[in-house]
């Protein structure tokens, strides 16, 4: 209990400079933000107006301290483009970023653990030589391009798949997860690659320690030690570098929905960008950025039920 | 090496043929061994070539359009085909390997300039302002998904090639700033840094002469992977229209360009996705031969 308190007490300082940076982002814009985002035809009546409604007319600690309150409110404000409210924006698209991130997780999951077993047993052999050459390349593919190859090679070739035209998951089941395949397989494979070579690099490292020896002289069966007693102690590190995998995945996503035309989290962003909705951009980076603060905060427990001895003590990283 | 000098010395005459025969032997095993890096240095050598010719000549004016040769398949006269608006794409890919290396390596230098001091600091100093508050800002900033950071900043501060160095370089600071803290705090402890205060060396003297040049290592490690990341980046903003403004050409609008054309020219968008995914294993391959090299526990 102590190690959850303190792991969250750490977080308050993070969360400050978070929410500063993501407050600061608008003033990042060169010129005065409400003449840009109105364009250079604007009335001085009008950018005032705009001014007065992002509440650039008062003091900037004065506009944090609002900003933050509403925040912490769930209150982010209202789109500039359409007045509907952020959180709502945000809370539409995010079921479909998340459901594309579960999806990456698994496929990196099967493709990572079977072959990183082996690769670790089988070291040194053409087998784990093939396996490393391919997570190299794995890892050298840009999700993108790949998503790309797959809309070319199993859409516009053999129409085995939609090339858009996303269906919410409560309408039809089925047809929505016909049109995740192909992202989910375009961004698991990097992630696959990845994954597989840290589970790995752990497995041989806790394959050469006295315990699984201990397990392989008592008489057991090769496997149930690679199973039952080296992947456990394997998993731990894994855990970690996988959590720390998730910020970058959804960074990956932002383009992979652009590629399949999803209407998701990173689309939302993307769209907003481009019609300078700097208060759907500012709401839209913050949950972003909490989204991955929660992720490693939940890693970090994990990590802390699956190795008692990090319970306590090992403050520093 | 060292073995071949001694049996010159020794004996001479006659073995000296054995001795280079097995110096060589040696060396032709190395190559095999660090393969890695051979082979990520001979991809990004080349791609460093494509960029320099392309800096010189390209077989044809890159942004020239040609309404008469639209959507060219491969030919003795386009060797990669032309792209929707009739412009030559091997010319299109010589110069998009300079967009990219340029952007990945301005951003790795961005990251490098701020991050290299800021680490230095934090770890030499491990005071409040100069290294907590450090610290926190840095896992604050490592919060945000890289890409999703550097896109907001590329739009925050306009599309262009120096803002998307500049957003990119933002994106890497975390990295950079955390390998240097971290290999400060080992070296510190070390006796050579007392020895250098006992001499009377100012901190900063001891942190730039001193400690500097013992975790150049790693960092240089991190510069290659940060290379491949950038090039990935670059191409993603440029893909997403926040990168490189057209008609400049970048692998990443390419890609974009030739998703409307999917189905009448495939060969559009498998060209500049495999210059990048080359371009990245590249770099990757090298990061991981030198790392082979340095670090020892991977050596075996």
């Amino acid at each position: 209990m102590a190690y959850v308190f303190q792991r969250i007490l750490t977080m308050v300082p993070v969360l400050f400079f978070l929410s500063v940076m993501v407050f600061g982002l608008i003033h990042l814009i060169p010129g005065d933000p409400a003449q840009v985002i109105l364009g250079q035809e604007a009335t001085p009546e009008a950018i005032a107006q705009m001014r007065m409604k992002l509440g650039l007319d008062q003091p900037v600690p004065l506009q944090y301290w609002h900003w933050l309150q509403h925040a912490l409110a769930g209150n982010l404000g209202q789109s500039l483009v359409d007045g509907e409210p952020v959180s709502h924006l945000i809370a539409q698209r995010l079921p479909v970023t998340i459901e594309l991130a579960v999806g990456t997780i698994l496929v990196a999951l099967l493709i990572a653990f079977p072959f990183g077993i082996l690769a670790a047993v089988y070291r040194g052999r053409w087998l784990d030589a093939a396996a490393l050459f391919t997570s190299t390349v794995g890892m050298s593919v840009p999700s993108f391009w790949l998503g790309i190859l797959l809309l070319i090679g199993f859409t516009v070739k053999l129409h085995w798949f939609p090339s858009s035209g996303y269906v919410p998951m409560w309408q039809n089941l089925g047809q929505n997860l016909h049109a995740m395949v192909l992202p989910v397989v375009a961004t698991g494979v990097r992630e696959a690659a990845v994954l597989m070579r840290m589970l790995r690099s752990s497995l041989l490292d806790v394959l050469h320690q006295d315990y699984v020896r201990t397990a392989r002289a008592k008489g057991l069966y090769g496997w149930v030690v690679i199973i039952r007693h080296a992947l456990r102690n394997a998993l731990i590190p894994v855990i970690t570098t996988g959590g720390l995998q998730i910020a970058g995945l959804l960074g990956g996503l932002v383009i992979t929905e652009q590629i399949f035309a999803l209407p998701g989290f990173g689309s939302l962003l993307v769209q907003s960008v481009f019609s300078r909705d700097y208060t759907t951009v500012q709401g839209a980076t913050l949950v972003a950025a909490l989204l991955v603060v929660v992720v490693n905060l939940v890693v970090d427990l994990v990590y802390g039920v699956v190795d008692p001895r990090l319970r306590l003590g090992k403050e520093s990283r | 090496m060292n073995q071949t000098a001694r049996a010159n010395s020794n004996v001479g005459g006659a073995p000296v043929q054995v001795a280079t025969a097995v110096g060589r032997k040696r060396r032709r095993l190395n190559l095999w061994r660090h393969r890695s890096l051979v082979l990520g240095g001979v991809i990004v050598g080349l791609i460093v070539l494509a960029a320099v010719v392309a800096t010189v000549a390209t077989p044809y004016d890159p942004n020239k359009q040609n309404y008469t040769a639209l959507l060219q398949g491969v030919s003795g006269q386009h060797w990669l085909g032309t792209d929707q608006l009739g412009r030559d794409v091997f010319s299109r890919i010589l110069v998009g390997a300079r967009t990219s290396l340029i952007v990945a390596a301005g951003a790795v230098l961005v990251a490098l300039v701020i991050g290299i001091p800021v680490g230095l600091i934090s770890g030499f100093y491990r005071g409040f302002w100069d290294d907590w508050v450090i610290m926190r800002i840095v896992d604050a900033l490592q919060a945000f998904p890289f890409l999703i950071l550097a896109l907001v900043l590329a739009a925050v501060m306009g599309p262009g090639i120096r803002n998307a160095m500049i957003a990119i370089g933002i994106g890497y600071l975390p990295v950079f700033i955390r390998i240097v803290r971290g290999q400060v705090l080992a070296e510190v402890r070390k006796e050579y840094v007392d020895s250098a205060r006992v001499v009377g060396c100012s901190d900063w003297r001891i942190m730039l002469r001193h400690i500097f040049p013992n975790i150049t290592t790693p960092l240089i490690v991190q510069v290659t992977v940060a290379m491949a990341g950038g090039i990935v980046a670059e191409a993603s903003l440029s893909y997403l229209g926040l990168g490189v403004i057209p008609p400049t050409a970048s692998w990443g609008t390419m890609l974009h360009d030739a998703q409307g054309y999917l189905s009448q020219d495939a060969m559009l968008a498998v060209v500049p996705g495999l210059a990048i995914a080359v371009a990245v294993l590249g770099f990757n391959l090298l990061g991981e031969g030198l790392q082979e090299i340095w670090d020892p526990k991977l050596k075996e």
